[in-house]
């Protein structure tokens, strides 16, 4: 169903007129609110007033995670504290989160795309929602939380864990639509396996699966055991949070961007040339209606293409393709992000710890699992073992602590961490997504 | 009183004590005694030799992690409840085990255990007092 249909089907010109003006008035608006942009602004000799078509936007530079981070934790926030309702957070490269503000227009604004979204992966205001995103400072939970109330569905914030919990409710309340992680998902298929409830005698119809990377054969399988339409959903909090892109069910064949409030660009990673339709390269965002967080040209380090073809649906937004990877080295382990620099800065900091350590993720009955291999130097050694265990606990608990992730530790003799070069393998991603 | 052992960090996979061993031998280092205590994933080898400081070297320059401690070796009557003896005393005392294992090598008729105590000269003090025969590391290297 398309909930939005003036602009959700809006011709491309009128769509385009709208787009600009939102640029123009974004623009205007964080050139004097927000003493980086003009100070970038400043620096490359552009004034608001070049801005003149949508082509000009190429000439203001990129924003990256670092200038977040530079910024933290509300030097990029346009408005005063006083208009800003909700605070969200995600990971940041160093361990600083990163931190996202919304006013009051903004939450209501994000609830709309996100009733859009749902509405565009088959759910109905008659659909129970069994929303199995975490509720916290991860925009997930809230987010779809929001939209699924402005859509007047029914919600059930069941957020994450628990999952035998999550059978008994699925199957006593009957929702009918199901959000989670897409590994969430086939998590949830399992257990119910494993205490005999079975997925054709639930009432689901569709699914909504995002905040991690998947892939059309998880989507197969997702649709094979959960006996529903899975579709695509894509956000990110810098830029609002989820419902900045979805699938609609009819096509399952690319997410469309809400366009009249956010301008997507591919660009080359490496020179920041802007790249034609259908090549790939990172994905670029601009906010152009977004108060308390505006961003311009925001770097997602997401790697896509865009497409511009007119869509079964009816959609007029031109669509992105499933995000095929990333260009740093950031990992997505149960919807958490984490960055092998956070593992590094968590070691670094108890005493006995050497850096010498490497991240090992396996996709386990489902579940993503993150093992950190620990060099054992003379300092954490101990010819007692209770006393190794006790630290191997203790370097989990940090991880846990300070990154909201569960990992397993395990201690390994030195050098046999591969050294390329040099430089140590930081990571082996096992999971064939 | 007090004896060196060297401990060694392990990993759980097959042929890593072979190396061990096979380091040692070729250092001319002789084991005295050794005891391996483990988990699923690691194991710390404990090891009384006869050159401590060849034995640290060789393994140090083949990448392991060494590290050197302090131990009692203590000669146990061979017969019931010789063990018993010692273990009673020191936990009359309120001192602790960490670990112990024994000697392949008897002194005349007796055993010899090897004991991680601590408070370490505590203990020594405490044996000899009950007139233990607790055995200096001189000795105990080349039993």
């Amino acid at each position: 169903m398309i909930l939005d249909i003036g602009f959700e089907t809006m011709p491309r010109e009128d769509l385009e007129a709208i787009i600009l003006r939102r640029l123009k008035a974004t623009i205007d608006r964080v050139y004097a609110n927000v003493p980086f942009y003009r100070k970038k602004f400043d620096e490359n000799h552009i004034t608001p007033n070049d801005i003149q078509s949508l082509e000009d936007l190429k000439r203001i530079p990129f924003t990256k995670k670092e200038d977040l981070r530079d910024n933290y934790p509300f030097g990029m926030f346009a408005v005063p504290m006083d208009n800003v309702v909700r605070i969200h957070a995600s990971s940041g490269t160093t361990g600083k989160p990163t931190v996202v503000g919304y006013t009051a227009r903004d939450i209501n604004t994000w609830a709309e795309l996100m009733a859009r979204s749902l509405a565009a992966g088959g759910a109905t205001r008659g659909d129970m929602i069994h929303n199995a995103y975490g509720y916290g400072l991860f925009t997930g939970g809230l987010g779809i939380h929001y939209g699924a109330e402005k859509l007047g569905a029914s919600v059930i914030p069941v957020s994450g864990g628990n999952t035998k919990r999550q059978v008994v409710i699925m199957t006593d309340f009957g929702p009918t639509i199901l959000t989670a992680t897409p590994s969430y998902a086939l998590h949830l298929s399992e257990v119910a396996e494993e205490v005999g409830v079975s997925f054709e005698n639930l009432k689901f119809k569709f699914g909504i699966f995002g905040a991690e990377p998947w892939s059309e054969k998880m989507r197969e399988e997702i649709e094979r055991k959960l006996n529903l339409t899975a579709v695509d959903i894509y956000g990110l909090s810098e830029v609002m949070g989820p419902g900045v892109a979805i699938e609609c069910h009819e096509a399952k064949k690319g997410l469309h961007i809400f366009e009249d409030h956010f301008i997507p660009e591919i660009i080359d990673p490496q020179t920041g040339e802007v790249l034609p339709y259908g090549e790939t390269g990172e994905l670029v965002f601009t906010t152009i209606t977004k108060e308390a967080f505006p961003v311009i040209r925001y770097r997602t380090r997401d790697i896509t293409s865009l497409n511009p073809e007119p869509c079964i649906c009816g959609r007029t937004h031109i669509r992105m393709n499933r995000v095929s990877g990333r260009t740093d080295d950031m990992l997505i382990i149960r919807g958490v992000n984490v960055f092998p620099s956070q593992i590094e800065s968590v070691l670094m900091e108890m005493d006995e710890v050497e850096p010498y350590y490497q991240l090992v993720v396996d996709r386990k009955d489902n579940l993503d699992t993150l093992t950190v291999l620990v060099e054992v130097g003379e300092r954490l050694f101990s010819d007692e073992v209770r006393h190794l265990q006790d630290r191997e606990r203790k370097i989990a608990k940090n991880i846990k602590d300070y990154l909201g992730v569960s990992a397993k530790v395990k201690l390994v003799e030195p050098k046999v961490i591969a050294r390329s070069q040099g430089k140590a393998v930081r990571v082996i991603d096992n999971r064939e997504i | 009183m007090r004896v060196e052992q060297i401990s060694v960090f392990l990993e759980n996979k097959a042929g890593r004590l072979a190396e061990v061993s096979a380091i040692l031998a070729e250092a001319d280092v002789n084991i005295r005694a050794l005891a391996l205590a483990d988990t699923s994933d690691f194991g710390v080898l404990r090891l009384i030799v006869n050159d401590n400081q060849k034995a640290i070297q060789a393994l140090k320059s083949r990448g392991f992690t060494v590290s050197k401690t302090h131990v009692v070796a203590v000669e146990v009557e061979d017969r019931p409840g010789g063990l018993n003896r010692i273990l009673d005393i020191l936990n009359q005392a309120g001192i602790n085990v960490e670990y112990m294992y024994a000697f392949v090598q008897h002194s005349g008729e007796n055993a010899v255990m090897i004991f991680r105590i601590d408070p370490i000269d505590e203990a020594i003090k405490l044996l000899q007092e009950n007139n233990l025969p607790v055995i200096e590391g001189s000795k105990v290297y080349t039993m």
